[in-house]
């Protein structure tokens, strides 16, 4: 689960990781009325209007409504006119973000409807780093990432001078050590008290980390000011959604306006679905075998409408609303049902398939293929259910089948 | 022969749910020794399941089995009076890293840990708790291990299976069930099959499993069933590329999963660009894997590569 930067930032500040001062808005009086506060609070005239989408690369993103306007604009009126200016321009600045659409290019061509934005205080930057804490699975352990190279081009970076790229790895039983967070901050080029504050900024996050069950954190930039402060700028943060059930005030933070409708409904199902672009539906049982699926289905020339896995205790309910979130999409062209029962039996899966079908009709082809457990049993049902669903005898034959269909 | 788990293998269960109980007794059913259950509340008692068996009319296997399962307080108090040296976990994901890690305390020599969900911190302290062990884990998240006609441990149908001469290895619990039934279907049967899981932290690997296969005279060939993310296959594919005697077959799921649906860049910055299918597959080419091309191939696939040697 992702949340917003202001979001992010406001638990690292609840862990007392330094973070500048900022107002989330949700409208243009909001926006307003956040910057004397900022002002007066920081000392310093500059304020900084910063859109709040689930993506990156809102800096360099443009608005499609305006398309000089960047997704985070830096205020500098206030520093000839006081905070009035500084007022008015991010009245005029809100007025033109809010309810339009940020095209990033993590957003892809669709862009998103900004809805929050986050007013935050001007920082004297003297130089901006990369910092990150996320798991690293060949080692089973969270590592600390850091870079001298901040910025937005940090996979650039990995990719061209992998050696700019430093990293820690942290024993759960101790967390960072003070060396390790010493080390790094030496590396990154720190001295003096920034040095200090820079290995005391790593190991609470490495710890904060831990204890917001987060499975990415990602500063960039981090940020060293004139006066040897460091701080977040930026920060993302992802979490375990496993573990979301310890974390009642993260899950309070989910902006349901990010997620898709379509997904948000088949988590409610507890169904693992995600949209994509193709012609053909998919409903599978076992995330390996639903990727599987829309191989083989491309390899045979066709392009999957999504990715479902009902899991393994499916009911017919949980079917049913399966095949229903599937038909709804206008792309759909041809279903493919692809299951393997196994606890999952082939005759639960049928039996939401005809519940579903005499609820909500049929309009496209429709092809299954049943393997496993009570497979009799499943087939027969389909069979007499009077329905024109064509049975496949394996994948490669039912994705085979589905592209002639529906080509 | 076989890996990990025989006919003589004792194992316990943890977490007599429904689902537990469900799973023990089909274990039952296939013939696995199962000795005993932990249950802190009810420890003293005993579960008794009854029924035909798997494998009913077959010659010289019994047809019906009526066994008592009995319950433990603690691990410990269940391997002291059982002898188990397994354990099947289907305690809830939110404790279920504990009774893993008190599996280990109880000297259980094989955890297979079927439970999905488990949040991966617990996963990451578990893992470091196992380092100091003797333990193996296998798993959480996976189907669990089975080897045909003698024991099988977690939730996967036991009757596609098949004794034979190919080890079977994979991150996907339905992809195995398709691999094996195409073993199956094709004659070369299974020695072991062991779903090691698809969560980002897990114990014992594809390497464990293909060293185990390696050394083990029944298994003539080895199949690997991997998918998109870390680099565990590519690591697999150095190791085989020094290590491994016998012909291996291979398929990589996710050949056209979309990269997008991530935050920030660390993710892909922390495998250098690794874990891509194609990458895998590249990798385990250039070991002399023989990839299956597509999913209903992998039988196929296995059988070419056996031939080939």
């Amino acid at each position: 689960m992702k949340v917003h930067e202001y979001q992010a930032k406001a638990l690292m500040q609840s862990f007392g990781i330094p973070v500048p001062l900022g107002s989330p808005a949700t409208t243009v009086q909001e926006a307003v009325e956040a910057v004397r506060p900022l002002i007066e609070e920081s000392g310093n005239p500059v304020v900084v209007v910063k859109t709040q989408i689930h993506a990156g690369g809102r800096g360099k993103g443009r608005f499609v409504e305006h398309p000089d306007l960047g997704g985070v604009t830096v205020v500098t009126a206030g520093i000839e006119g006081g905070v009035a200016a500084a007022e008015t321009e991010v009245r005029s600045l809100a007025e033109q973000m809010l309810g339009s659409t940020l095209v990033t290019v993590q957003t892809g061509s669709a862009g998103k409807r900004v809805n929050r934005l986050y007013i935050e205080q001007g920082i004297d930057i003297d130089r901006e780093l990369y910092l990150s804490v996320l798991l690293d699975r060949a080692v089973s352990r969270n590592i600390i990432m850091a870079s001298t190279e901040g910025g937005t081009e940090i996979e650039e970076v990995a990719a061209s001078t992998p050696e700019k790229i430093l990293r820690a790895e942290i024993d759960p039983a101790y967390g960072l050590l003070d060396y390790q967070a010493r080390d790094l901050a030496h590396s990154l080029g720190l001295t003096g008290q920034a040095a200090r504050n820079g290995a005391e900024f790593m190991a609470t996050l490495a710890a904060a980390a831990v204890d917001l069950d987060s499975d990415l954190i990602e500063i960039n930039p981090l940020v060293v000011t004139t006066e040897g402060e460091v701080m977040a700028l930026d920060a993302k943060m992802g979490f375990d959604p496993n573990a979301l059930y310890r974390h009642a005030a993260v899950e309070a933070m989910r902006d349901e306006s990010e997620e898709d409708p379509a997904e948000r409904e088949a988590a409610e199902f507890d169904l693992s679905f995600i949209k994509l672009d193709g012609s053909i539906g998919c409903m599978v049982n076992g995330a390996g075998l639903a990727m599987a699926t829309m191989d083989i289905i491309k390899y045979v020339g066709g392009e999957p409408a999504n990715f479902l896995d009902v899991g393994g205790g499916a009911t017919a309910e949980k079917v049913a609303a399966a095949f229903k979130i599937i038909t709804r999409d206008p792309n759909v062209k041809g279903i493919f049902v692809n299951i393997f029962g196994g606890i999952m039996r082939c005759d639960t899966i049928a039996e939401g398939i005809v519940d579903a079908v005499r609820e909500v009709g049929l309009e496209v082809p429709l092809v299954v293929r049943l393997e496993g457990t009570n497979v009799e049993l499943g087939k027969q049902i389909l069979d007499e259910s009077g329905l024109a669903v064509v049975s496949a005898t394996d994948m490669k034959d039912g994705a085979n089948k589905i592209l002639e269909l529906a080509p | 022969m076989s890996v990990l788990v025989d006919k003589d293998t004792r194992v316990i269960v943890q977490g007599m749910g429904n689902t537990g109980r469900f799973h023990t007794e089909t274990a039952i059913a296939y013939g696995t020794q199962m000795v005993g259950a932990v249950h802190p509340s009810k420890a003293g008692t005993t579960e008794r399941f009854t029924g035909p068996t798997d494998h009913s009319g077959v010659p010289g296997r019994p047809d019906t089995y009526d066994v008592e399962v009995p319950i433990y307080r603690t691990v410990g108090e269940a391997v002291a009076a059982t002898g188990a040296t397994a354990s099947v976990i289907y305690v809830p994901p939110p404790f279920a890293a504990d009774a893993i890690a008190e599996a280990a305390a109880a000297g259980v020599s094989l955890v297979v840990c079927i439970t999905e969900g488990i949040p991966v911190a617990d996963m990451v302290v578990t893992k470091r708790i196992l380092s100091d062990t003797a333990t193996r884990l296998v798993g959480p998240n996976c189907p669990g291990v089975i080897t045909p006609e003698e024991c099988k441990i977690g939730i996967m149908p036991g009757y596609i299976h098949n004794p034979g001469r190919v080890g079977v290895v994979s991150r996907s619990g339905t992809l195995t069930y398709e691999a094996v039934h195409q073993l199956t279907r094709n004659g070369l049967g299974q020695t072991t099959a062991i779903g090691i899981g698809g969560d980002p932290v897990n114990g014992t690997n594809f390497i464990d499993c293909l060293d185990l296969f390696n050394q083990d005279p029944a298994t003539h060939g080895a199949i690997m069933i991997g998918e998109i993310g870390g680099t565990a296959e590519e690591e697999a594919a150095a190791w085989i590329a020094t290590n491994m005697t016998k012909p291996v077959a291979a398929f990589i799921a996710g050949t056209t999963a979309p990269a997008g649906k991530r935050m920030g860049h660390a993710g892909a910055i922390i495998s250098g660009g690794k874990g891509t299918a194609a990458d895998k597959i590249r990798a385990l080419e250039g070991a002399g894997v023989l990839m299956a091309a597509t999913p209903t191939d992998m039988g196929s696939a296995m059988l070419e590569a056996m031939n080939g040697r």
